[in-house]
């Protein structure tokens, strides 16, 4: 290790604070306008600290504040965004890990195709195919439901090449030995190959409840009621810099509500989080 | 967009020893290929399809007209301002998420204290939705109650995002970079880790000064990462910030900030110009293709590297 002059560690600890202000401000900011009135929000600036607002803004949001401007209450776009959350982490892994598994461990016609259709499918992202998959949603009668919202997001490339990568790590005298103690196909796979695959499993459910949590443009096309709306796309709607009449506190209270889970889930699974990410890149 | 994984050509070592069933596997990838085939590469062909045909105003006729909606597209002036948009913000995007966050690496390389604190404070924008980064950024910096706006008034700068086209790009650019910062750091931070510290000693023993150290020996052995780098971070601003878009500027004022990505949605949703929107959809497809393929010749590279 090379010797180091205090004052360059004092430099670096500086950048890294400042970068940390920059990084948090906007978050802080939203904290600390989730707990003001609309009075102090509506005459910039706003104060540095948090204000005395915090329990009647999130009471007031959390009963029926929030319903009022949006027409749906809070609990409700919460439940939404698990479930889409949640089922496009689950699905995803279940039929990735489902397909990985038919293509390393067993020989048949067509394998290879099969994988390469599952490949390219990294290339035709949603926003490259809006029109005929609304079309297709439409057809099948999938807008406004959770089916709708979740099963066209959980075709996984991503994931089937990370379990397909881990599963050819596996010892080929693993399976055999398996094999000559009785085992048959979904033996091995649950009392084996699921075990083993823990880790990568949960790393890859904080980064795709994260992707989940976070859509965008599917809620956006897929829904039209506001009972199905996810709380981004609700709090989207919410906003207007127009409209004088924004309840800016129940906004921002929203906003907090938004933003919390999976920055929980960042910071509590931190280190299968960035296993997770390093991992599906490599 | 789940960023991409391993290239399909690395390890091609599998177990020799398979299982025998000649059913259980179709039965396996059937779901995955379902749902690809429904709504992947239904849409998609259909989408090709779409791009040649042209609809009459009243949606009544529809006719073949090759790769006339191609020519139309690509001398349609709208749409080449938003490839200058699209290019424009990238870049601006990429670059920016890139610089902050190499600097802050580096420097988290050198503390030794507060090393896991630092990097936990760092990561968690990754878990903000682009919209609603989008929307808190609008939040400081819209001009009637952004209390950061009202600092750059007081500065005297007439700043406004809602009217102004170069200031909504630049708030579009922050907000898409700011949720950005933290995953190129832990990129470069784990490149930073991969370079040999014997080399770094060795150059220190010749007298090389730090900054010296970092652009003749650092900084090149970190170029992988950054090519990386710079291809992901462009494939996210091309297509996971409609979002930002959408929710801070809807393409405006006046088409200024109106992206690719954007467009299609515009023109194909909103506008219903179906033969359009379906070229645009093509003519994305090979962008990502072109991307796509772009990355994964260099990620190999990476991996050896590694």
């Amino acid at each position: 290790m090379i010797g180091q002059s205090p004052l360059r560690t004092v430099i670096a600890h500086v950048v890294l604070i400042l970068g940390i202000l920059i990084v948090a401000f906007p978050i802080y900011y939203t904290f600390v306008a989730s707990t003001q009135t609309l009075q102090t929000i509506l005459r910039p600036p706003l104060p540095l600290l948090p204000g005395d607002q915090f329990w009647n803004n999130y009471t007031e949001a959390l009963f029926g504040g929030v319903g009022r401007i949006g027409g749906v209450s809070v609990g409700r776009l919460l439940l939404n965004t698990t479930v889409m959350a949640l089922g496009i982490a689950v699905g995803k892994i279940f039929i990735s890990i489902l397909s990985a598994y038919a293509i390393v461990f067993f020989r048949f016609p067509l394998r290879m195709t099969f994988f390469w259709l599952i490949f390219i499918t990294l290339m035709l992202p949603v926003e490259v195919r809006i029109l005929p998959t609304y079309k297709v949603m439409v057809d099948l009668g999938m807008i406004d439901t959770y089916a709708g919202l979740i099963i066209p997001l959980i075709a996984s490339a991503t994931a089937t090449l990370l379990f397909r990568q881990f599963f050819m790590t596996i010892p080929g005298e693993l399976v055999e030995a398996a094999r000559v103690d009785g085992a048959g196909p979904w033996r091995f796979f649950f009392d084996i190959l699921l075990p083993l695959s823990r880790t990568n499993i949960a790393a890859l459910f904080v980064i795709l409840f994260i992707y989940g949590w976070t859509q965008y443009l599917w809620p956006l096309l897929v829904t039209n009621s506001s009972n199905m709306n996810t709380i981004v796309i609700a709090l989207r709607k919410m906003v207007s810099f127009a409209d004088a009449d924004t309840q800016w506190h129940l906004v921002m209270v929203t906003a907090m509500l938004a933003i919390v889970p999976p920055i929980l889930v960042v910071v509590l699974m931190q280190r299968w989080f960035v296993r997770g990410l390093v991992d599906s890149e490599k | 967009m789940v960023p991409p994984a391993s290239s399909p050509r690395s390890g091609s070592v599998t177990p020799r020893v398979v299982f025998p069933n000649k059913v259980l596997p179709y039965l396996l990838v059937a779901p995955q290929l379902a749902i690809t085939l429904v709504f992947f590469y239904w849409p998609a062909g259909q989408a090709f399809y779409q791009s040649m045909l042209r609809q009459d105003p009243f949606g009544l006729r529809t006719k073949f007209v090759w790769f006339a909606n191609f020519r139309k597209v690509l001398a349609d002036p709208a749409y080449l301002n938003s490839i200058k948009v699209t290019v424009v913000f990238s870049l601006a995007t990429a670059i920016v998420a890139m610089c902050v966050a190499l600097l802050l690496a580096v420097m988290a390389e050198k503390v030794v204290r507060g090393k896991g604190l630092y990097r936990t404070l760092l990561i968690w924008p990754y878990a903000v939705a682009p919209a609603i980064a989008g929307m808190l950024w609008l939040f400081l910096f819209n001009p009637s109650i952004g209390s950061l706006a009202y600092m750059l008034r007081s500065f005297g700068i007439a700043w406004d995002p809602l009217l102004n086209g170069t200031h909504a790009m630049i708030l579009l650019v922050s907000a898409a970079a700011w949720k950005q910062i933290s995953y190129n750091f832990l990129f470069f931070v784990a490149g930073l880790q991969a370079v040999p510290k014997a080399l770094i000693e060795a150059a220190a023993m010749d007298g090389a000064g730090e900054t010296k150290r970092f652009w003749t020996i650092v900084f090149p052995l970190l170029a992988p990462t950054t090519f990386f780098l710079l291809v992901v971070n462009t494939v996210y601003a091309l297509f996971d910030t409609f979002g930002i878009v959408h929710a801070v500027t809807g393409g405006g004022p006046g088409k200024t900030t109106e992206t690719l990505v954007y467009k299609v949605y515009n023109d194909g949703f909103v506008n219903l110009i179906l033969g359009d929107s379906a070229a645009q959809s093509v003519i994305l497809m090979i962008i990502v293709i072109s991307l796509t393929a772009i990355q994964f010749r260099y990620v190999e590279r990476k991996v050896h590297y590694g």
